[in-house]
């Protein structure tokens, strides 16, 4: 308890890092008169720009390549290989009414959304436990679940797939569905865990006296207050499903069963000279998705990634 | 009277002894055990069990379909003298040291020139985390269409500018892929270090600065002695993240180069998927990833005396 107000500062400066309307934020040019506009030109703008652009423009490319018709995709003489008059929704057109995309796309979101879900479930219920409970060697769990979070799925799959096969769950969604928790429990407990300690605890006290039980108190009063987390574990975790790639390569075999990483990958990559239009597509409609739920909560992703890091 | 005669009865109920049921629902370290039960289930279930089963599998020689025989160190004696192996755990040492240098140093970088004040300044961070969270399979397929041998769009440039005469034939040529691959993981993993940094940024207080302006101090000479010591425990932490999320990747090598050219790519776990789940030698695969196992352990170790550091440094006692 001693450590609460430390620990709720920390997270109210974490938070700022992406809204520019909280905490320092007022507008003040602080220190920054000091330098001149043509310095800040060469040591700020410059650098930032570059930065930006090589870091933006894979998607850009992606897009750009989405859309445009296949010989001006592969006659990069005749036309400027950087922008397209004519654009055709020809290779999007083929994705979703000539594959499997749509159930792959359908296939992705079931299994990220019952992942999320359950990992969410079990994280409040163990995060809870750790933090407010305190049973007898609930710091060692807290640090047993810690280094689970270090394990990484790449030494996971092999003794994982023997053990998919013997629950006879091979090629179908619920071999993803249980072992993506494995990689999200830890991670959204830890984030859980740095959350539940910022909510005053002498709101349980009156609960408790006022005879509520520890399942109450839950549901009614640490919950609600702890929303924001929630939001930000839960869409943390789905894009850690969205973007898991190993086990879904391993465990699913049947075409129509994949999910997209795996099929792009697997299904679009064939001889074609003329693939790229459509793998780049493919690869579009897979990450939009993720970039328009990115756009609506950009701050809870980032409480959410620096969360974990700090607590 | 209505109290008098309920008060003995309310009283009678309150020293009733604790039966087992009542320890059950009430004691914490009960209660403890039962909200953790779903966490622990798929913890135990899919993750420590398959860990110790790895284990157990690379002393055997389990193959896709056959329960295999426990044949002792065999497999590791046979990776010792297996050329491909030292080369895969070579690249994947160049991969994981190269990609992390450049990724502190770009992201610390990146977070310092964020942390000024500028119009924009919130669309732009939202927009450098974008590389983030585009799923990293999706991005590597756009690098490997840029780094295409025929129609690459950089070989275009440089062509055009006069740089070079012929197509750069990127992911065929060892050295090219290699640059590649590791520029598409520092790609990926920049926005991270820089945006939790950053985060560590927002908390040094500004009124230090003004401090040592007062004293004259250099740029070079802030960043030195006031941003860089108050950064060090997070850098620790994101850097050790980092690390060992490199040198376990997957995804990234498998999407662009599938270990290729001539094995120049592969990494160990790119290698043990090959060989595992391609090649059906479960056993021999799973000495490959238990392989890397040893270097995670000292990636961990680096990871727990950093937060040792980083409470000491707080003055924090173990709360």
């Amino acid at each position: 308890m001693t450590d609460l107000p430390t620990r709720s500062i920390d997270l109210k400066a974490v938070l700022s890092g992406s809204s520019p309307t909280v905490a320092k934020d007022d507008h003040s040019e602080g220190m920054s008169y000091l330098q001149s506009l043509p310095r800040r030109l060469v040591t700020l703008y410059l650098p930032l720009s570059i930065i930006v652009i090589i870091l933006l423009f894979p998607f850009y490319w992606m897009a750009l390549t989405a859309i445009k018709p296949d010989e001006q995709l592969l006659d990069l003489d005749k036309y400027n290989p950087f922008w397209t008059w004519n654009p055709t929704f020809k290779h999007i057109h083929k994705l979703l009414f000539e594959s499997y995309y749509p159930h792959w796309l359908w296939n992705t979101m079931y299994v990220a959304v019952g992942a999320t879900v359950l990992s969410i479930i079990a994280s409040v219920l163990a995060a809870y436990a750790i933090v407010r409970l305190r049973y007898r060697g609930a710091h060692l769990v807290g640090g047993l679940i810690f280094l689970a979070y270090l394990v990484p799925p790449s030494i996971l799959f092999i003794p994982l797939a023997t053990v998919v096969f013997q629950y006879g769950l091979f090629d179908s969604p619920m071999a993803l569905i249980l072992t993506y928790p494995t990689i999200l429990i830890p991670f959204s407990t830890w984030l859980l865990m740095g959350y539940f300690k910022t909510i005053p605890f002498e709101l349980e006290e009156c609960a408790l006296i006022d005879g509520a039980s520890r399942w109450q108190i839950l549901i009614k009063i640490v919950l609600p207050l702890a929303v924001p987390g929630l939001i930000s574990a839960f869409i943390f975790c789905f894009t850690l499903c969205w973007n898991e790639f190993i086990y879904a390569l391993t465990f699913l075999q049947s075409t129509p069963n994949k999910t997209v990483p795996v099929a792009i990958v697997n299904e679009f990559v064939d001889g074609d000279i003329y693939r790229w239009g459509s793998l780049m597509a493919g690869a579009l409609c897979g990450s939009l998705p993720l970039v328009i739920l990115y756009a609506f909560f950009v701050e809870h992703y980032v409480s959410a990634m620096t969360g974990a890091v700090k607590e | 009277m209505a109290d008098i005669a309920l008060a003995p009865r309310r009283a009678k109920t309150e020293i009733r002894e604790a039966t087992r049921w009542d320890l059950l629902r009430h004691n914490k370290n009960w209660l403890g055990l039962w909200f953790m039960l779903p966490a622990m289930a798929f913890l135990i279930f899919f993750l420590a069990y398959p860990l110790g089963l790895g284990i157990w599998l690379s002393f055997t020689d389990t193959r896709i379909g056959r329960i295999g025989q426990f044949i002792g160190t065999e497999n590791y004696e046979w990776l010792w003298d297996d050329a491909i192996f030292w080369l895969s755990v070579f690249n994947t040492l160049l991969y994981t040291f190269v990609a992390s240098a450049f990724k502190f140093g770009i992201g610390l970088y990146l977070a310092l020139l964020l942390n000024e004040n500028m119009p924009f300044k919130a669309m732009l961070r939202a927009m450098v985390l974008i590389p983030f969270i585009v799923p990293t399979v999706l991005s590597a397929l756009a690098f490997w269409w840029i780094f295409d041998s025929q129609f690459s769009i950089i070989s275009w440039s440089l062509k055009h500018l006069g740089l070079i005469s012929q197509n750069i034939n990127f992911l065929g040529d060892p050295t090219w892929a290699r640059i590649c691959v590791i520029f598409a993981n520092i790609w990926r993993g920049v926005p991270f270090v820089a945006i939790t940094l950053l985060a560590g940024l927002q908390t040094v207080q500004p009124s230090l600065y003004e401090a040592a302006t007062l004293d004259g101090a250099s740029r070079w000479q802030m960043f030195r002695h006031i941003t860089y010591p108050l950064l060090t425990p997070i850098i620790a932490v994101v850097m050790t993240f980092s690390v060992l999320f490199t040198f376990t990747d997957f995804q990234l090598i498998w999407a662009m180069t599938r270990g290729g050219p001539v094995n120049a790519t592969h990494l160990m776990a790119t290698l043990s998927y090959q060989r595992a789940i391609i090649g059906g030698q479960l056993g021999e695969g799973a000495a490959i990833s238990s392989a890397m196992i040893p270097f995670l352990l000292a990636a961990i170790m680096v990871s727990w005396f950093g937060l040792q550091r980083r409470k000491w440094q707080q003055g924090e006692n173990n709360d």
